[in-house]
């Protein structure tokens, strides 16, 4: 118990650095290099709705956004058909442990997300992604966050994009909480979130 | 069942999904429309596209197939979620008129009495717009 809440202390004090630095540095954008004519992308990918919504997304790319990386939830049987239904030979699916199941407890919550984050930070430090899109499963936090960090360490610039899903009418999700302050480029697919949240960019209906 | 054959109704294919409960299938006949009955699926595509109407649930990955297709849906949602995130975007989408929603108790008075002949077609989303937007962010155009 002692070596779970020290972790969890220490997480949360990287975490609280993590965001000063991020809410500091936003607004300096450092632009890709344009000598490279194709971009990585990163897609976490939810279940049901969201990976619906989100391969409608990955599917309006253009042929430049390459090598495409799927990540999924290691037990979403159905995201994997949906995704080999439409992937090409650029395209990896990576699973990484769930965050969260459904009606799952508050507390083993915070233990199985740390343990997706130790997951997550490797698989992304190692892709270095240019771009990484999500609409918001659970799953897409530790993949932000680690992200964000290759930015912040300078080891690669990764931009993380945010797009709220369909179904979230009046309030953000609580992925969308968590990351709106953190991401230039979030979404909202209502014009009644949009004035909630003025921060977000509401650009018509994506899906 | 009845009322679905009173309305013009002849077949009904019903998607259990996880529940415990799976009736038969029936031949019809008899004030019935047939019935074939199935738990999962990998896609439910094909059989949004061979119906006339579309009973759902809340979903927005099930709401967003069936009006993607064209066609006539009435949302069932669970009332003990009402005012939920969860029911948020039926009712959203009904108050535009793109659809029909109700409560699990209020479905039979609904099917009876709904028009589904005035709900606005709904438009296809502009994930073009988001590609374009992109392509921008990173340099491209």
């Amino acid at each position: 118990m002692f070596i779970v809440l020290t972790s969890l202390a220490v997480a949360g004090v990287v975490l609280l650095f993590t965001l000063m630095y991020l809410l500091s540095q936003r607004r300096k954008v450092v632009k890709r290099d344009k000598s490279r004519d194709a971009v990585s992308m990163l897609a976490v990918m939810g279940s049901g709705g969201h990976t619906r919504e989100m391969l409608s997304l990955v599917n309006s790319l253009g042929a430049h956004y390459s090598p495409r990386y799927f990540v999924i939830a290691e037990t979403d049987k159905m995201s994997e058909h949906k995704i080999k239904e439409t992937e090409t030979s650029n395209s990896e699916i990576i699973y990484i442990p769930r965050s969260r199941e459904v009606k799952q407890s508050y507390l083993t919550s915070i233990l199985s997300t740390m343990r997706a984050v130790v997951f997550s930070v490797p698989v992304v430090f190692h892709l270095k992604p240019d771009v990484i899109l999500t609409n918001g499963p659970g799953t897409c936090i530790p993949v932000c966050f680690a992200g964000l960090m290759l930015r912040i360490t300078g080891l690669h610039h990764t931009t993380v994009v945010y797009v709220e899903s369909f179904c979230r009418v009046e309030s953000l999700s609580l992925s969308g909480k968590l990351l709106y302050y953190l991401i230039d480029d979030f979404f909202v697919q209502w014009p009644q979130l949009k004035e909630k949240y003025p921060r977000a960019k509401y650009i018509g209906r994506l899906f | 069942m009845q009322t679905l054959f009173k309305l013009g109704f002849t077949h009904v294919t019903l998607q259990t999904g996880r529940g415990q409960v799976k009736p038969p299938d029936h031949p019809g006949g008899e004030g019935c429309p047939s019935l074939t009955c199935f738990g999962l699926k990998n896609s439910i595509l094909e059989d949004i596209q061979a119906a006339d109407l579309v009973i759902s649930h809340a979903g927005a990955g099930s709401i967003l197939d069936a009006l993607g297709c064209g066609k006539k849906v009435l949302v069932v949602v669970n009332e003990e979620l009402m005012g939920n995130h969860q029911t948020e975007l039926a009712e959203a989408l009904a108050k535009e008129g793109y659809l029909h929603f109700c409560g699990v108790s209020s479905l039979l008075l609904s099917l009876q009495t709904m028009h589904f002949s005035n709900l606005t077609p709904f438009p296809p989303g502009e994930p073009e717009k988001f590609a374009a937007h992109l392509d921008q962010v990173l340099g491209f155009s």
